[in-house]
């Protein structure tokens, strides 16, 4: 299957080690990935800042460039959801973006939902000997309802241990700029995360989202913590071969 | 850049100062857990509870589509009943109305039974200013007003005091509203339940006027519903010559077929119970029976404002059921208090600035007081989409004017990631700029690194990795680099 990869601009910027991972899971699952180079960001900031007429923008940008890919893979949960949840938001009734977006939106997916509802493989024959526990993700888990995609995934991954996080369902507090407008209750949602995590005993936490990752992995890294975050992908393109290492 | 950098400093300045109370942040959690287990174990019960939410949904989605209809036919039937309608457009009006009211039975002290609409248009200290005292009946709302408190709690108004605070409260200021706490009293619940029913009951006895909010008011006949825990509010609604009750014009459902739907949705929301202790319906007047003088109160103040808006109007749906504070992360670290209104949480954060505008400093901060983690949305029990009215009145902030800071940095944000050269260029800089990043930011930054790191960036973006791949040019192995730690 050929298959665009929205990298998202967090990811392209920052993370780019999660985008060489999708490309390298799905090359070896026998599948193409391009890249649509004019791509830039889906716009979650600006609108969920308030800022609608930029979201617009980007809105339009986005589905220009994605309007003749088959699937759009996005390696994060908020801004799949951004497109599917909120870009129907973003057009006015009859305008032009309004029809691309119905055209465009429904073919952006999460990784676990390409995975285990397109192409039909939760086995993905990763190796990844470690103690894995997973953090839902608010957007994965309310907006595109992954369910318990990515925990089958990991489970079928060989050598890992998936362990329970308590109160997994609950925010991290990252929000984007929430992060920064409120940061003191930020902090503490993201600290009280943090505990959660470090008390499962698990060395890796996992999750679809590198934003929020980022958010919780930069607190337990200040607390000295001791665990690491990775990406879904990365755990899922881990082989014996080439090991991702936490 | 200045230090205010997206800041609406007022629900954050209030919020940082409760995240850092221990006490009450041990209260709260302690607290909102418990119910929020509650709900969910009740909830998980019904198997049609998707259904039930949906035609809540629906029921106040036509009623409201129709208001003025609704509130013809009840003020017909409550005249009819032999009560009398008052109209309200707003505080003031309600405020003038009541205290007339009051004033024409020729008594100056009052029992309520809790109610949000009179909190809102904080009748208690109208009253107060015309000689009038009000004494609240609801054991949570005593708490408060004994306290010198507001609530900080739709449905538990002194959810941020833990049980020897209300011993120390009862003790230091029955005494100045009555019935004096006993000697000796403990934190027991018992016996600080039972110091309150002493209290209350000398309250309920002499007290010849009831002021009463209603949950719902049904169309058809005129009845006002109201459901409680303690009994206290029938009390009130029974035993006094005039009832007085002040209603928002959104609390009326049509039929009382409708009610059946609401009676299930609210207490397992707000309580966590199956069913509701004690419900009363009120209709006009009964010779020889209960109150002989009734007033209804129509409440608008802000909401005709609200149902003209067509994304905000779905917040008139609202039960005042507690479910979407008691699951929000956000109203479990910072309490009510924070959100500087009667209406706290998240809905308190929708429903706010559209009664009161988005002018003042708090009420622009409020619909940013969410993380949009849709847990509200989740829970609600008439499927308000909260996280959408949020979004929305951010964007009435921003066309307001907003942040002048934050106005340019987002269009220069915008500017940058609207174009893939601009951003491509952006990214270079960046990964240059990579060894300069300090461990702790300045600015807005700092918010950030007070209590995170920082990831590194990259040397290199994904784009510039994937074009020299795709070129073929000899450069290092992306697979080899990792991006480095985060």
């Amino acid at each position: 299957m050929r298959i665009a990869l929205f990298i998202t601009c967090v990811n392209d910027t920052l993370f780019p080690r999660t985008g060489w991972a999708v490309v390298r899971l799905l090359e070896r699952l026998g599948h193409e990935v391009v890249f649509p180079e004019a791509q830039t960001c889906c716009g979650q900031m600006h609108y969920n800042t308030g800022y609608r007429r930029e979201a617009q923008r980007l809105a339009v940008g986005f589905v220009r460039t994605f309007a003749d890919a088959d699937v759009v893979l996005a390696p994060s949960g908020s801004c799949a959801g951004m497109v599917r949840d909120n870009y129907p938001r973003l057009g006015e009734p009859g305008s032009r973006l309004e029809a691309a977006v119905a055209e465009v939106a429904p073919r952006v997916l999460d990784l676990s939902e390409l995975l285990v509802d397109v192409l039909e493989v939760t086995d993905v024959g990763a190796y990844f000997p470690h103690t894995v526990t997973y953090h839902p993700t608010c957007h994965g888990l309310r907006l595109l309802r992954l369910g318990d995609r990515p925990q089958r995934l990991l489970r079928a991954v060989r050598g890992l241990e998936l362990v329970e996080l308590e109160g997994a369902a609950e925010c991290c507090g990252f929000g984007g700029t929430f992060a920064v407008k409120n940061a003191a209750v930020s902090a503490a949602m993201g600290s009280d995360k943090a505990r959660h995590v470090a008390h499962t005993g698990a060395e890796v936490l996992c999750a679809v989202d590198n934003s929020c990752l980022m958010h919780i992995g930069g607190t337990l890294s200040r607390q000295r913590a001791g665990v690491q975050v990775l990406h879904l992908a990365e755990i899922l393109a881990s082989t014996e071969e080439e090991p991702a290492s936490p | 850049m200045s230090a205010t950098f997206m800041g609406m400093p007022a629900f954050p300045e209030a919020a940082r100062a409760a995240t850092g109370d221990a006490q009450l942040r041990h209260n709260l959690r302690k607290a909102t857990r418990t119910i929020r287990d509650k709900r969910a174990a009740v909830v998980e019960e019904l198997d049609d509870w998707a259904g039930l939410r949906a035609a809540g949904a629906a029921i106040k989605n036509r009623t409201l589509r129709h208001l003025d209809t609704y509130l013809e036919r009840l003020e017909e039937a409550v005249t009819a009943a032999g009560g009398t309608v008052h109209w309200a457009a707003d505080a003031a009006e309600a405020n003038a109305v009541v205290t007339d009211l009051v004033r024409a039975t020729g008594h100056d002290e009052v029992v309520k039974v809790k109610s949000m609409a009179t909190q809102e248009i904080e009748l208690n200290e109208a009253l107060a200013e015309a000689g009038i005292t009000a004494y609240e009946t609801d054991l949570a709302e005593l708490i408060v007003q004994l306290g010198d408190d507001t609530p900080s709690h739709i449905l538990v108004p002194a959810i941020h005091r833990n049980r020897s605070e209300i011993r120390e409260i009862f003790r230091a200021k029955m005494a100045e509203w009555g019935v004096p706490a006993p000697d000796g009293l403990t934190d027991d619940p018992r016996a600080l339940a039972e110091a309150a029913r002493t209290h209350l009951r000398e309250k309920f006895l002499t007290t010849r006027v009831a002021v009463s909010g209603a949950n719902f008011a049904v169309a058809d006949t005129g009845t006002m519903v109201v459901l409680e825990s303690e009994g206290n509010g029938r009390m009130c609604l029974t035993l006094p010559e005039t009832l007085i009750s002040v209603v928002g014009i959104e609390k009326i459902v049509p039929t009382w077929a409708d009610l059946e739907v609401f009676l299930q949705l609210l207490p397992r929301s707000s309580t966590g119970e199956r069913m509701n202790p004690y419900t009363s319906t009120w209709t006009g007047v009964t010779p020889g029976d209960g109150p002989q003088e009734f007033h209804l109160v129509l409440l608008d103040n802000g909401r005709t404002d609200t149902l003209a808006d067509q994304v905000g109007r779905q917040a008139l749906r609202c039960i005042r059921c507690s479910a979407c504070l008691n699951i929000c992360p956000v109203y479990e670290r910072t309490g009510g208090h924070a959100y500087g209104s009667v209406y706290p949480g998240p809905i308190g954060a929708i429903l706010t600035p559209q009664l009161r505008g988005t002018a003042s400093e708090i009420d622009a901060s409020l619909p940013y007081a969410s993380s949009l983690c849709g847990a509200c949305y989740e829970v609600c029990p008439v499927a308000i989409d909260i996280p959408e009215v949020l979004v929305h009145l951010r964007e009435r902030v921003t066309e307001g004017g907003g942040h002048a800071a934050e106005r340019t940095a987002m269009a220069a944000a915008g500017w940058v990631l609207e174009d893939r050269r601009r951003l491509t260029l952006a990214q270079r800089a960046a990964a240059k700029a990579r060894g300069l990043v300090p461990r702790r930011l300045p600015g807005p930054g700092a918010a950030w690194t007070d209590t995170r790191d920082v990831p590194d960036i990259p040397a290199e973006s994904f784009r510039d990795q994937w074009r020299r791949r795709e070129s073929g040019a000899p450069g290092r192995n992306e697979r080899k680099k990792r991006g480095g730690r985060r």
